[in-house]
């Protein structure tokens, strides 16, 4: 049995459907990351397993009970809100307190519960604190505890560090990280940005248009992605995509003219329309006569540890990430070999990953007539 | 702010002074008056400066009056200020809560015709609530004073106001901590619009104490009159002399239940004018 349980789940305002029909099963325990761009429906699909958005159609189950029609409160759920949402008015004890004490549990219970939960996340100094005098990072702590302190069968939290600086974020994200594995929690974990998905997650959930383009690892995700949505969205710099036509001969024509030969990718039958993708640290700098492309460098971006080259091919833009060693300068031309086995094929059509294992599936039509 | 040096300085406050005197003279001189004789406040000019009368007035004005006593009217006029002031209140937080946060069949219906109201004050509506009124029997009544004065449409616009300004999150949160409609009210908003309350009291009692028409027309037995009305028919009429020293003491007793009320709820009543508590 799974902790929740999410079964072809949609949502319609109006007459609009924004969320068409997601299936996701949570294991106890899992850490799962809903990622997408603004506008996606991941927050939307969180409030539906929260209890604030109704379900127009599908089940959720949670603890292997259809909440379809229960209020969040019956639900055993803890939700954490991108601006953490404590009451303005109440200490951080009475805020961590207050669900407990709806639930009816005796003073003593929720003494002991709060400072424990507190304990847990340094919170001991601040109990008889109001929220506006705390820094980000402690109310981030306190609306944490809140649902922390709750023990609920499963944590959604919604974007809960977007308010936070940069540095901030990366130490609650370890935070968030290593609670979890301790209380053992299952959590739901809503977030735009594509590096805290990777680093929470035990299983990623990308969306896109109210659809979930993949379920999978994070590394799996990153290496495999199913869609081309995926592959530009996960990895930053973006998967360099390039529109290329099989030649038939283990070779690629891209649209600019150039040919390529892949190795350690199995290509597709001729004539059939794909979308070459490379990341661009599987790309290396190699003397003239080896190379598989040609870069212009327009603009080079220092990181220290690597080096960002941007420039332009077949009319998109293009990186490369070198070594933070290289003295690559604007106006280079840099030849570069893609690393065998590191290339991904995407339909051009459909904009679906072609099967690197199975043969190749048959052209279609309009491949074959082109 | 701007900085101002020397003859700027100088010159602010002499404006001010200058306003200030302007607007306290007239205070200045009922209370002189309150402190005379009868026949000193009748010589002419009258004495600037406050007489020895003092005691005798005020306790005069307070146990006796000229028809009721002041203290009597003192009580009513508290009853009827605090009784609109506190009902206004209740029924605006109660209707604002509603239209804010449930949707329910006719929500703008009701919203606009909360609303419209404020085309209709007092006056215009007077003689149908008055007619209403009487054949209800609230005539002579606190009730009569207090109940037609009660809906406000500025009070519910306030406070729908302040509770649109309050993140939506706040309320999920309470529902997801498990707060039904009646807790999330009673233990978030109602704390939360504490400064909003307090600013919208201080209004609404010196609105309620300063009533005039309504009283006049409800009440016809003088123990039932406001300190406002009382205040009016104490000033001599006709060929009668009157009493001007102990009307004097009257109006003066009149001014500072508003005005303890303004001194005491400062504080609250700033803070709820310009700040919001988040």
């Amino acid at each position: 049995m799974s902790a929740i349980a999410i079964r072809n789940v949609k949502k319609s305002y109006g007459g609009t459907q924004v969320i068409h029909g997601v299936n996701l099963d949570v294991a106890h325990g899992e850490f799962i990351v809903i990622v997408g761009p603004s506008g996606c429906g991941k927050s939307t699909l969180l409030r539906m397993v929260a209890g604030l958005e109704t379900i127009t159609e599908g089940e959720i189950e949670i603890g292997g009970r259809v909440v379809n029609r229960l209020e969040p409160r019956e639900r055993n759920i803890a939700m954490v809100f991108q601006n953490y949402a404590l009451y303005p008015h109440m200490t951080v004890f009475d805020n961590m307190a207050y669900g407990l004490k709806i639930a009816g549990l005796s003073k003593e219970d929720i003494r002991a519960r709060v400072h424990k939960t507190a304990e847990m996340l340094q919170l001991t100094p601040y109990l008889e604190r109001k929220p506006r005098a705390l820094s980000g990072g402690q109310r981030q702590r306190v609306a944490m505890g809140r649902a922390l302190v709750r023990d609920p069968a499963a944590f959604l939290l919604d974007e809960p560090l977007s308010n936070l600086d940069a540095k901030l974020r990366v130490q609650m994200r370890l935070e968030i990280k290593q609670l979890q594995r301790s209380v053992g929690t299952t959590a739901l974990y809503v977030t735009h940005d594509q590096v805290e998905a990777m680093t929470l997650a035990d299983r990623l959930v990308v969306m896109h248009d109210g659809v979930a383009e993949q379920i999978d690892t994070p590394l799996a995700v990153y290496s495999r992605p199913a869609t081309t949505f995926v592959a530009g969205f996960i990895g930053s710099p973006a998967m360099n995509m390039l529109p290329a036509e099989a030649a038939g001969d283990g070779r690629l024509t891209l649209a600019t003219g150039a040919s390529i030969a892949l190795r350690g990718v199995r290509l597709p039958d001729q004539g059939r329309k794909v979308i070459l993708g490379i990341r661009p640290e599987h790309l290396a700098q190699v003397p003239a006569g080896e190379a598989d492309l040609e870069l212009e460098v327009i603009a080079v971006e220092t990181l220290g540890a690597d080096t960002l080259a941007h420039g332009r091919l077949g009319g998109g833009d293009f990186v490369v990430r070198l070594p933070g060693s290289s003295m690559v300068q604007p106006g280079d031309r840099l030849p570069m070999a893609i690393e065998p086995g590191m290339a991904h094929l995407f339909d051009a059509e459909t904009g679906k990953r072609l099967p690197d294992d199975a043969p190749a599936a048959a052209p279609s039509r309009q491949a074959a007539e082109a | 702010m701007v900085e101002r040096r020397g003859i700027g300085t100088i010159l602010t406050h002499l404006a001010l002074i200058l306003g200030v005197a302007v607007l306290c003279f007239p205070i200045y001189l009922a209370f002189v008056g309150s402190t005379l004789s009868h026949d000193e406040i009748l010589s002419v000019p009258m004495p600037l400066w406050p007489g020895g009368q003092m005691v005798e007035n005020y306790s005069q004005a307070l146990a006796a009056g000229t028809q009721v006593p002041v203290a009597r009217m003192l009580f009513n006029s508290m009853v009827m200020a605090i009784g609109i002031a506190a009902g206004k209140i209740i029924i605006s937080i109660l209707s604002a809560y509603a239209i804010v946060y449930f949707r329910f069949p006719f929500r703008m219906l009701a919203f606009w015709a909360i609303f419209m109201t404020l085309m209709l004050p007092v006056e215009v509506r007077i003689v149908p609530t008055y007619e209403v009124a009487a054949s209800l029997g609230m005539l002579n009544s606190y009730s009569g004073l207090i109940l037609p004065l009660i809906a406000s449409a500025t009070a519910t616009f306030l406070y729908r106001q302040f509770f649109l300004t309050v993140p939506e999150e706040l309320a999920e949160a309470a529902r997801v901590d498990g707060a039904g409609p009646v807790r999330f009210f009673k233990d978030i908003l109602l704390p939360l619009s504490r400064t909003n309350t307090a600013a919208l009291f201080v209004i609404l009692f010196i609105y309620g104490w300063n009533q005039y028409l309504w009283p006049l027309l409800v009440t016809t037995r003088p123990e039932m009159n406001t300190v406002v009305i009382g205040l009016q028919q104490m000033m001599p009429s006709a060929d009668d002399y009157g009493n001007w020293p102990v009307t004097m003491a009257a109006a003066i007793l009149a001014i500072l239940p508003p005005v303890a009320v303004v001194v005491f709820m400062q504080r609250l009543f700033i803070k709820g004018l310009i700040e919001s508590e988040k």
